[in-house]
């Protein structure tokens, strides 16, 4: 039974968001952490920082690999998540509670109907999994 | 053939197992016209005994530091090498082993490594090391491509103390990233402060400096940090670790990135190459480095070991993205001079830098008493000087090797503003009598 | 045969006992020797560097018991695919250390380092003639500094010519640095898909083969060890649309004597000396990366070229086209030395035979592995083979864990997870200096380990147990770096 909570919506990268207001919330997937392993760092960017939908806007390090993280939508980022320098494995125990990443004021609150909602994320992982 | 262990007849028994009758079956998939017809034309083998006798009567036609005093310099240096470095890097299962990836069975290499790189950071005053780079000319190039990518700035700005052969390889590694070079002069032998604040912009990366500079003067460290970091940009320092037994360790002085050829740190000079490039970071910069890293973590059983750690950032991995395309370290080079620092020790690392500056001084005086001969520079020097003469430094140079004496490194080809010059090193090896030697040797020639 | 087990577990810096000493350095043989008369006050180190105090005892005694925690080819089995792990001749050592050409300095006057500059140039001529190349630069440290002075080169020649290339065409089977390289040359990386046994995928090759395409990166034989057949074509599609062909020389002992870059097509190819030749790898380094080019990338050299008048040689700087330099002398002398030894205790024959040698002993290990463990390519491989423990996964082991097992039984692993394209890849090079009883050895303990998968799986992941530490914590080690000593706190 996959963990894709059904109020929250997903890219193809394995990034979700959660849209709060004006602002989402964005993090990586549990599907995500899995396939990387042990979270050993995130890059992040400041707060201030504008970012583009599906344009790189950090890096997650595992041991065995790293992986550009990708903003779902656009808009300037607010918020920082100042606990995942120090303590990187709540990307692993909890990617979508304590393992968030950063939070965007949007843009465009239209880009958020073109993200893929649950249902078609639990479909994507379902084909890329074994 | 006495690498191939197998006989003819356990190679047909191989073959009898894999199911053909001949090795060239095995090669099938090659096509015809793709096949050499011919035998390699490559010399024919040579016994052992003879291999030999060839060789040494090549290498007798080398003027060598055994036989010759050696006074050059310019980035590689006949500091001593002691004795039991080539006994213990030449155990085998150091040299013939392979890069650490296994670490469960590779952990003499890793934890000489740690030890290498705790001796770089402290004699550097730098927060960490990496496990080597290929020689000092590259780490510069390394240093200002990681600084282009920290700062996500155009620029580097190189002193012209900078040794010329390695800034011509920082200018072929950014040729790549378009990374634009810019020169500051020196003054009176070191670099002139003022057009440094004025070459420095909101567009510069790094300030490279050389401490000590290729004319052998001693920067102030400090002021080109203060100059750098007023406009964003890192200060790199180009140093050699063998003197950072006795002069301040650029770290303290604010450099952001430490980087330098440790040939000297019991690394055979031999003819340039294999060398050793120190590469040293403060701690913010560490994911960023490039090269490999050995960090200290513990097994199953709770019990110290040590890994290659943050490989992500390497070439393996990360492949185009990566900090660097740098594959191997010189890991047998870097543990020489670990074994190297361990005999030399606390006490001796800093006699060597005592010894070599004493006799250098000692040098510079009694060469520039010979008339027409005079130090170029007034700015401090530490164990190298530049000496200008009145005649030809080529041909000085070349009638002083008559005397056994490699007397200095012509600067010419170099810096055409020091064409009547003469770099001239001086390390803990060389002894009154061979600069007394020189000295005299010196007067003759240019008289 | 195993590695000694721990109980020795110290760090030079924990040795250290103030007032101990190793050094022996001359008396002052100088008027002046206090550095504060000579040198600014503030030039000088306020306290000495904190660097152990200990006796030549305990540097030896220390060294040597760090050593027996290694595992070397001169103690170990090492088929470490792609690696070249081959035996490394203790007559290239001690020629190595004669010291006219260990105690040479770089920029001693040619005239006086003739014997080390005709070195130079018979392996240089020996390695173009190995390689069917036109020159070679002896000045890459290794093989990525090599695979840069082959794309700065094809980008100069392209660049001589008034075209603007941007890409760099490489498979998804190749080593990491051929993308690592080309990126630092300024080239965008597009990755090919290749055919299921590595082979190149023409009909990709040739939708993406245009006027803003560079240069076409391969390694032959390619990485799942076989030997990419059509490469006559591939070669010549490449030529058609100005696209330069760069060859990947890691895999060289696969075919020397047997066929040559230089007749396949290939305009630039580099050398691992440290692989195919021989020099020693010395637990990650130093290496040594010669790069062959044919004529038209000639004036694109790195500086200075060696040249040959009459019986004279000298370094050439006289080379304005030049990509620069990789390194700030004239190559990695000291492997260089071992090399051209190398090449004059095998001469033709012999050089001959290695290839012939190791594809043999790579096919042997094949066939008695196929029965427990799958193929990655139908059909004999060249001096390496590739196999997928697939098989062993669908049972909850990895190949990581079979690595960690063999280490147990006396082998160091072989490569592991690459090439990227095949499942729980285990990449297996022999090389020809290993005896057929190595091989049984080692192909024993390989089905000793298929059938502890099924009967005892526990054993493998418990592996290893007998190297002086077990499984290490990689995670911890890259969350929290320690990257150097400290003295404990106290």
């Amino acid at each position: 039974m996959a963990n894709v909570p059904a109020d929250l919506r997903y890219t193809k990268e394995h990034e979700w968001a959660k849209l709060e207001g004006d602002k989402a919330r964005v993090g990586i997937t549990a599907f995500a952490q899995e396939q990387l392993g042990d979270v050993v760092f995130v890059e992040l960017p400041k707060v201030g920082a504008k970012v583009t939908a599906m344009k790189t806007f950090g890096v997650v390090e595992s041991v065995k690999a790293v992986s550009d993280l990708f903003a779902p939508l656009s808009g300037e980022v607010i918020e920082v998540n100042a606990e995942l320098p120090k303590k990187p494995e709540a990307v692993n125990a909890d990617p979508y509670g304590k393992g968030w990443m950063i939070v965007i004021k949007l843009a465009s609150v239209k880009e958020w109907e073109r993200l893929m909602p649950a249902g078609d994320y639990e479909k994507l992982i379902a084909s890329e999994g074994h | 053939m006495r690498y191939i262990s197998n006989t003819p007849a356990q190679q047909r028994e191989m073959l009898a197992q894999i199911g053909v009758g001949s090795v060239e079956e095995l090669l099938a998939r090659i096509p015809a016209k793709a096949r050499l017809s011919r035998p390699l034309n490559v010399p024919e083998a040579m016994a052992e005994t003879d291999l030999v006798r060839h060789l040494r009567a090549l290498s007798a036609l080398n003027a060598s530091a055994d036989d010759y005093a050696c006074f050059l310099g310019a980035g590689s240096y006949d500091h001593s090498v002691p004795s039991p470095i080539n006994h213990l890097i030449s155990r085998g299962e150091f040299f013939t082993a392979y890069t650490p990836y296994q670490p469960e069975a590779s952990q003499g290499t890793l934890r000489s490594i740690f030890e290498y790189q705790s001796m770089m950071a402290e004699l550097t005053g730098m927060d960490v090391a990496n496990a080597s780079l290929y020689d000092g000319a590259s780490s510069v190039a390394e240093a200002a491509l990681m600084a282009h990518a920290v700062t996500e700035r155009n620029a580097i700005v190189l002193s012209r103390g900078v040794n010329p052969l390695y800034r011509q390889v920082v200018e072929t590694y950014c040729e790549g990233p378009g990374i634009r070079l810019k020169s500051s002069p020196i003054g009176d032998g070191a670099t002139d402060l003022d057009a440094l604040r004025k070459a420095v912009s909101g567009q510069t990366a790094a300030v490279v400096i050389q401490h000590p500079n290729f004319f052998g003067c001693l920067e102030d460290v400090k002021a080109a940090a203060d100059i750098a970091h007023a406009q964003g940009a890192l200060l790199v320092v180009v140093a050699d670790p063998v003197n950072l037994g006795l002069l301040a360790p650029p770290g303290a002085l604010g450099a952001d990135l430490v980087v330098g050829e440790g040939q000297g740190l019991g690394v055979p000079m031999s003819f340039g190459g294999p060398n050793l490039g120190v590469f040293a970071a403060k701690q913010e910069l560490v994911r960023r480095m490039p090269g490999r890293l050995v960090g200290a973590t513990v097994d199953l059983d709770g019990q110290r070991g040590f890994v290659l750690t943050l490989q992500t950032r390497e070439q393996h991995i990360r492949r185009e993205k990566a900090t660097s395309n740098i594959c191997t370290n010189v890991a047998l080079c870097a543990l020489m001079a670990t074994i190297y620092v361990s005999i030399m020790g606390k006490v001796g690392i800093q006699k060597v830098g005592e010894l070599s500056t004493a006799k250098a001084h000692y040098a510079a005086e009694a060469f520039a008493k010979v008339p027409g001969v005079r130090l170029r520079f007034a700015a401090p020097f530490f164990k190298e000087f530049t000496l200008q003469l009145p005649k030809s430094p080529e041909r000085v140079a070349k009638r002083l090797l008559k005397d056994k004496i490699l007397a200095g490194v012509p600067l010419k080809p170099f810096d055409r503003a020091q064409k009547d010059c003469l770099l001239v090193a001086v390390t803990e090896r060389r002894t009154r009598a061979e600069i007394d030697a020189y000295a005299a040797a010196l007067a003759d020639a240019v008289a | 045969m195993h590695a000694a087990k721990p109980g020795y577990d110290k760090l030079i810096f924990e040795l250290s006992c103030p007032g101990r000493h190793a050094h022996s350095l001359p008396s002052f043989d100088v008027p002046v020797s206090d550095p504060a008369q000579l040198l600014p006050r503030e030039h000088l180190r306020a306290t000495p560097a904190e660097l152990p105090e200990v006796s030549e005892v305990d540097v030896v005694r220390h060294y040597s018991r760090l050593s027996q925690m290694n595992y070397g080819v001169d103690t170990h089995f090492y088929p470490l695919g792609s690696c070249t792990m081959k035996y490394n001749p203790k007559i290239n050592e001690d020629m190595a250390r004669l010291p006219g050409f260990a105690r040479l300095h770089p920029l001693t006057p040619e005239a006086a380092a003739q014997g080390a500059l005709r070195v130079m140039h018979e392996l240089g001529r020996d390695l173009a003639e190995v390689s069917g190349m036109d020159h070679v630069s002896l000045q890459p440290a290794a093989g990525a500094q090599g695979e840069l002075a082959g794309v700065l080169m094809i980008r100069a020649y392209h660049l001589a010519r008034g075209e603007r290339r941007t890409k760099v065409l490489i498979p998804d089977s190749a080593h990491g640095t051929n993308p690592a390289s080309t990126a630092l040359a300024g080239y965008s990386v597009v990755e090919l898909k290749s055919e299921q046994n590595g082979d190149v995928d023409l009909g990709d090759l040739e939708r993406h083969l245009g006027d803003d395409v560079a240069a076409f990166m391969i390694t032959q034989p390619n990485t799942l060890g076989l030997f990419e057949s059509r490469i006559h074509q591939i070669t010549e599609m490449c030529h058609a649309k100005g696209v330069q062909v760069y060859m990947d020389g890691a895999n060289f002992n696969a075919i020397l004597g047997i066929t040559r870059p230089g007749d396949l097509g290939f305009d630039v190819c580099h050398f691992n000396l440290h692989k195919t030749f021989t020099t020693p790898h010395g637990g990650g380094g130093p290496g040594a990366g010669p790069v062959g080019i044919k004529d038209h990338l000639a004036p694109f050299l790195p500086t200075p070229v060696l040249v040959k008048d009459g019986d004279e040689y000298a370094f050439d700087w006289n080379r304005p086209q030049s990509i620069g330099k990789l390194q700030a002398f004239w190559g990695n002398f000291g492997m260089l030395v071992r090399a051209w030894t190398y090449i004059r205790t095998m001469g033709p024959d012999g050089l001959r035979a290695v290839s012939d040698n190791a594809v043999l002993n790579a096919n042997y290990i094949l066939s008695r592995l196929e029965g427990e463990y799958d193929r990655s390519a139908p059909g004999p491989c060249m001096h390496e083979c590739v196999v997928s423990s697939r098989r062993q996964k669908k049972l909850g082991v990895t190949a990581t864990d079979i690595a960690k097992r063999l280490l147990d039984l006396g082998f160091y692993a072989p490569t592991t997870y690459f090439p990227l394209i095949v499942e729980e890849a285990l990449m297996i090079e022999p090389t020809e200096t290993e005896s057929k009883e190595t091989l049984d050895e080692f192909c024993d303990a390989m089905i000793q380990i298929a059938r502890e998968v099924r009967e005892n799986p526990q054993l493998i992941h418990d592996a290893p147990m007998t190297t002086p530490v077990r499984r290490l914590d990689q995670t911890g080690a890259a969350r929290q770096p320690r990257l150097k000593w400290a003295p404990p706190v106290t």
